[in-house]
């Protein structure tokens, strides 16, 4: 498989991920509670002046408004019919921006995660979970898009299951996870195991990572993790911009132009290939993210220690202090029995 | 494994619980079941069992989960089992008049299908005693206002996962104000793209990081609102 991400990487060393959908579609009108994906049908014009905002802050790849585009999460909003369609449309709009920026802009199409818990924990067979991301991927391939971007996982089979689905339909992927929840995703996956996730597959990913989760530190902590485990490997991080905040009725995520920059430099030197920004992410904050991504020499890997310096302190316990892995903390609960 | 020859009705009973509180660690159902039969046939009252058992056993992976050893997979499975013995226990409890808790009505906001952490608080909490009403996912306020004014609970509890529904737990209780309700019940959010400084925002009583603290969190609101009544 041709890859996009890979010949750009070889051009440009780093490359710029995108800022936020959600919370900038919400300065764009979009209700607390609607479906963003929605408007690739019926605002496509607020989805295509997002891309564009991203693509002149200087975006070397844009991500698809198709998040939340599994039947699964449609269905909420009695769309899980138009899954092929709504793809199509918002990979479309991007392919369309991507198209007139004079540069190479690769067009990812966001698979965010069903919402569902796969068998044994859960209803959702594997195979029903693979032909969830078929049909939404084959919508995003038809409509122009260049990889399938998986994001913001945290099961590690609803990860292989997004993987093997982009493989049928013939794209390349990458996939990152939240790491939310004491260093970890919520299911327990840590950062330095993001690599081996979706071994045994026909086609390997162009990229593993972590995008959400918490705050800048917390991801960077995590890439410390990822870098550590595999140093070869091609790593995303898409951290958020700083912390949620409510100004009066408006959201605001507290970090500057300023401080993600400084988190762009310190996932360069911590051994990311493509960075870029999530949830509270503006144009601003991106194109301050390009100044420091281009004015910035890759130096020495910093420590946690100096990533909270730089940016603040770590909201979650770091992986390595948590989970039971190797038989520490949950069998010193455990009473042995007989 | 030799482990697996433990006969649990040849225990004590004090071991017998020990033991319960290992079986609902490790998510074990049908060994729970068991446990929770033979306490009731030795003549335990089915509060008794379900605090010394099964809450104190939940007690412990609450804790584990809070402090980041245990993760969803492991807590889904703890909590099945303790719904398991809960199930046997139910009825019991009713005819007898069990002492409550309180009762939490709990429910993902509009736009949002995740369920699994708000299905988690709302075993834990069914374990520690609550009687829960579960509302589902993709909640209006109309759906708050109604299981409100019909079920007449002590707490309200929201669940959101996405940064794009979080804001509504804000028109919630903006409405609950307007209604001039607010104060009449203690309102916890959680999900995992909140803070704490984002749950005062949008005037909760209190954001719980996890299902463990949801649990900690409700116990303390109902203790003292019982001072207050005693006071009052």
């Amino acid at each position: 498989m041709t890859n996009p991400i890979e010949a750009l990487l070889a051009e440009k060393g780093v490359l710029l991920a995108d800022g936020a959908t959600g919370t900038n579609l919400f300065a764009m009108g979009l209700e607390s509670g609607d479906a963003p994906e929605l408007w690739n049908e019926t605002a496509p014009e607020k989805i295509a002046a997002l891309h564009q905002g991203f693509v002149d802050a200087g975006a070397d790849i844009i991500l698809t408004n198709s998040f939340g585009g599994t039947r699964h999460r449609l269905k909420l909003h009695h769309a899980q019919d138009r899954v092929h369609e709504l793809n199509r449309l918002a990979a479309e709009i991007a392919v369309a921006v991507a198209d007139k920026a004079g540069r190479k802009v690769v067009v990812a199409g966001s698979v965010g995660p069903t919402g569902e818990l796969l068998q044994p924990l859960g209803a959702l067979t594997y195979e029903e979970a693979v032909e969830a991301f078929v049909e939404q991927i084959e919508g995003l391939k038809a409509g122009g898009a260049q990889v399938a971007w998986i994001e913001t996982m945290s099961a590690v089979d609803e990860i292989r299951a997004a993987a093997e689905a982009a493989i049928r339909v013939g794209l390349p992927y990458t996939y990152t996870g939240s790491f939310d929840t004491a260093g970890r995703t919520m299911m327990g996956l840590a950062p330095k195991d993001i690599h081996g996730v979706t071994d045994g597959l026909a086609e390997a990913p162009v990229g593993v990572g972590a995008n959400c989760g918490v705050g800048a530190s917390d991801i960077l902590a995590s890439l410390l993790d990822m870098s550590a485990a595999r140093p070869d490997a091609t790593i995303i991080v898409k951290g958020n911009c700083g912390i949620p905040e409510f100004r009066g009725t408006e959201i605001h995520y507290s970090g500057t132009p300023e401080l993600m920059a400084d988190y762009v430099r310190l996932a360069v030197d911590g051994g990311a290939r493509i960075v870029g920004g999530c949830c509270g992410t503006s144009f601003e904050h991106l194109a301050a993210m390009r100044k420091a991504l281009d004015a910035h020499t890759r130096a020495e890997r910093p420590s946690v220690e100096e990533v909270v310096a730089r940016i603040g302190p770590l909201r979650n316990k770091q992986a390595a202090q948590s989970g039971a892995a190797e038989g520490e903390g949950r069998r010193e609960r455990r009473r042995a029995r007989a | 494994m030799s482990d697996d020859e433990i006969i649990l009705s040849e225990l004590s009973d004090e071991e017998l619980v020990q033991q319960m509180h290992d079986d609902l660690y490790d998510g074990l159902k049908e060994e729970i079941e068991e446990g929770t039969n033979i306490l009731l046939e030795r003549g335990w009252v089915p509060y008794r069992v379900l605090t010394e058992a099964l809450v104190e056993g939940m007690r412990i992976v609450g804790e584990d989960f809070r402090d980041g050893i245990l993760f969803v997979p492991e807590v889904l499975l703890s909590a099945n089992a303790m719904k398991a013995g809960m199930s046997i226990l139910r009825p019991l409890l009713a005819a007898t008049g069990a002492p409550k808790q309180g009762k939490l009505v709990i429910g993902t906001v509009k736009g949002d299908i995740h369920d699994i952490g708000k299905n988690l608080v709302g075993m834990m909490m069914e374990g520690a005693g609550f009687d829960v009403v579960d509302l589902g996912i993709n909640n209006p306020v109309e759906n708050y206002l109604a299981a409100i004014e019909e079920h007449q609970p002590d707490i309200v509890g929201m669940s959101a996962l996405l940064t794009t529904t979080m804001p509504y737990m804000k028109v919630v209780i903006d409405t609950m104000k307007e209604k001039g309700i607010r104060d009449d019940y203690v309102v916890l959010v959680g999900g995992a793209p909140l803070n704490e400084e984002f749950g005062k925002a949008v005037g909760a009583d209190a954001y719980c990081r996890d299902a463990a603290v949801a649990v900690e969190t409700a116990k303390d609101f109902m203790k003292r609102k019982h001072n207050v009544r005693a006071s009052a």
